[in-house]
């Protein structure tokens, strides 16, 4: 008989709230992740319509002109800098570099893996791409 | 004749401020039950009232049907795992008070088949704890003659320690967003406890380990979310050891 694993599957990764700012990083990255690879079959889809003519191109260009498509770009601007500042983080805790050391645990238990350098590059990260969407609006909606 | 002190004492506890809270329970038997069915019960508590407490006063008195598995209600044995208003937690160590909640929704563990209401069945995290050869392993002993004990110093020791102190309660595996979509996955207890041997060194089984952990389904779907650090009752970090593990295979730590 198959027994049911009782697996929180997707969804539980849907609710990133009960577990601090490291697991809202974890979705951030996940989704960021997702979202820059969809733009990337977009933006061969996009810049492939150059093989039908000018025209085509051209047509295909005046979508990211519009008020969606500057809203889109904005999200991937924000998407882009999050992924890549918050990736440079995880690249080196990944190493075991900035994850703390190991120490005898005293009540409260507070994680050193969690520490405050990795909070900090997780809100920054989280600010520069807020900054970057913000430059990239007043760009793109400037004039 | 009844002692007056003892009279005195129990009308002090009962005029103590108890107050009441809804403990809503997670019911399922997988042998003959489709879903999981929530049952409230009204139960009242102290300041220092556990969950775990909770749960066995509502067996006693009110539902003798309910599972649960418990033993020595100090957060050392790891039985009374299970999800406590949506995050693992050990019943024996979660006050209600401290849940700031007047419903207290309690569940089985998620990521483990279900015994029986909030039963889990603990066995796969049992057989990856034991791929990892959580023993020391070299071809001398300290038991055979013309040897010593082998001795370390405390800095050696605190290389380790932390993680030695896992009780394998579940809950790392539980919280873990990698646990939750892949069976595979070796999850962050048996992880953990591949560092806390390749710290030790004593250990000459490193490179063994290394091999069982460099899987498709080992440390590389460990995405550092951190959450099983969250959860860890007893202050192990697997999180932590996880990513010097990591450091190992990378070749960033020797």
């Amino acid at each position: 008989m198959k027994r049911n694993e009782n697996k929180e599957g997707i969804k539980g990764m849907a609710n990133p709230g009960r577990y601090g700012i490291e697991r809202v990083s974890y979705w951030l990255m996940r989704i960021t992740g997702l979202g820059l690879l969809a733009y990337f079959i977009g933006h061969i889809y996009e810049t492939s319509s150059i093989l039908s003519g000018k025209a085509a191109w051209d047509s295909m260009l005046e979508l990211t002109q519009t008020t969606q498509g500057h809203v889109f770009l904005t999200l991937v601007i924000g998407m882009c800098v999050f992924h890549t500042a918050n990736g440079m983080r995880l690249m080196f805790a990944h190493g075991g570099i900035g994850v703390g050391k190991p120490t005898r645990p005293d009540y409260p238990y507070l994680p050193n893996s969690q520490n405050m350098k990795n909070k900090l590059c997780i809100y920054a990260s989280i600010g520069i791409a807020a900054l970057a969407m913000m430059y990239g609006l007043s760009v793109l909606f400037g004039e | 004749m009844t002692d007056p002190q003892i009279v005195e004492e129990q009308s002090s506890a009962e005029s103590s401020s108890s107050k009441t809270v809804t403990l809503r329970m997670a019911k399922f038997n997988p042998e003959h039950d489709s879903g999981t069915q929530f049952v409230n019960f009204q139960v009242s508590y102290e300041r220092w009232t556990t969950v775990l407490d909770a749960i066995l006063d509502v067996k006693k008195h009110l539902d003798h049907s309910v599972a649960v598995r418990y033993s020595c209600r100090q957060a050392s044995c790891g039985s009374c795992g299970m999800k406590i208003n949506g995050r693992p937690r050990l019943a024996c160590f979660t006050k209600i008070s401290e849940l700031n909640s007047d419903v207290i929704t309690v569940e089985p563990m998620n990521n483990y088949p279900i015994v029986r209401d909030l039963v889990v069945d603990l066995e796969r995290m049992f057989d990856t704890h034991k791929e990892m050869k959580p023993f020391i392993i070299r071809e001398d002993s300290e038991i055979t003659t013309n040897t010593k004990e082998f001795l370390q110093t405390p800095e050696q020791v605190e290389e380790y320690i932390q993680f030695a102190n896992c009780i394998k309660c579940g809950l790392c595996n539980s919280a873990c967003p990698t646990m939750a979509t892949d069976s595979s996955f070796l999850g962050p207890q048996a992880l953990t406890q591949a560092y806390r041997y390749v710290a030790d060194n004593r250990d000459k089984g490193k490179n063994e380990r290394l091999k069982i952990i460099d899987d498709s389904h080992g440390i590389w779907r460990c995405h550092f979310a951190g959450s099983c650090s969250q959860v860890c009752p007893k202050g192990v970090d697997p999180a932590m050891g996880i990513q010097m593990l990591r450091g190992h295979l990378l070749g960033f730590k020797k």
